[in-house]
């Protein structure tokens, strides 16, 4: 037996640890790849993955649907907003020839 | 136990792969290490049960949102060492930022008081889940279905019109000059009597 004494069962407690570290991580992401944008946009990938785990945790514990259908619905946004993001970058490099964002202060068409 | 296990290898995969994101040399294999931190979530929510979104996982982000991750990255001719630069410079504060907000969310996680469960659409044990999740999203949640279609168009119009360009030298087909076009200025068939079919 590898884990005598008390038995370990999987309960909402670790799943909803697993999503927080998985979101901290995201941010992290964010925090230092402050100029590559491709990098950045892979972090709020990690970020919307954290809230889907959360969600369909949730969703088993209180034995209620509505969380994997809330789930289906962050899915839809982030693959929206991955195909948005990657558009405006890939516009971005032709535009600029690099797609350092630390200096993107201007508007200009 | 079984169960256990698999909780754990798919867990600590997850973490150590969504580290390995952030913290590649290289995007391409930041991607890859993105691929497989999605297969793992996907692992982790098939042990709850919730199997029709751990496979929605596998096909929409492994299938289409790292694939064009990938397509962007290997098309753009980027480079990526220079932008590298200040990521050592950050990444004390940034630990230390990080560390604060996970001691934040696990403090609020445990020092919360649970309130009265509340029981939306209730699991019906006898259906699977494809079938229950189905129903419930073609009756209850039937507009915000439909607002996620409508969600899904305006991205992928915005994408196309975002990316196209129009270039000088090739010659597209006139759509108003084709809808212009009427019967009797057009070229028709005819059958024309021996000697009477030309004038000259």
């Amino acid at each position: 037996m590898l884990f005598a004494g008390t038995p370990i069962v999987i309960g909402l407690g670790h799943y909803i640890t697993v999503a927080a570290i998985l979101f901290t991580i995201g941010v992290l992401g964010i925090f230092l790849n402050r100029r590559n944008v491709i990098l950045m946009l892979m972090a709020i990938e990690l970020i919307l993955l954290a809230v889907n785990i959360n969600l369909v945790a949730f969703s088993a514990y209180l034995g209620d649907l509505t969380g994997q259908v809330l789930a289906m619905f962050v899915l839809t946004v982030a693959a929206a907003e991955a195909a948005i993001g990657l558009a405006i970058l890939v516009i971005f490099f032709r535009r600029r020839g690099s797609i350092a964002v630390d200096d993107v202060n201007r508007m200009h068409g | 136990m079984i169960s256990i296990l698999a909780f754990y290898l798919f867990a600590t995969l997850t973490i150590a792969s969504a580290i390995a994101v952030i913290f590649a040399r290289n995007p391409v294999h930041s991607v890859l290490w993105l691929i497989l931190a999605f297969f793992n979530a996907a692992g982790l929510m098939l042990l709850v049960g919730a199997e029709f979104i751990a496979m929605l996982v596998v096909i929409v982000y492994v299938g289409a949102v790292a694939v064009l991750f990938l397509f962007v990255v290997m098309m753009l001719d980027i480079d990526f060492a220079s932008l590298r630069s200040g990521f050592n410079r950050n990444l004390p504060f940034g630990i230390i930022i990080a560390l604060v907000l996970l001691a934040e969310i696990v403090i609020a996680l445990f020092a919360h008081q649970a309130g009265p469960a509340f029981a939306g659409a209730p699991v019906a044990a006898a259906q699977p889940n494809i079938v229950a999740l189905g129903q419930l999203l073609y009756s209850r949640y039937l507009f915000a279905f439909e607002l996620a279609g409508l969600i899904l168009l305006v991205a992928m119009v915005g994408a196309i019109v975002l990316t196209h360009r129009s270039r000088r030298d090739t010659r597209p087909q006139k759509v108003w000059k084709q809808v212009a076009r009427r019967p009797d200025e057009a070229i028709h068939n005819a059958n024309p009597g021996v000697g009477e079919g030309m004038k000259l």
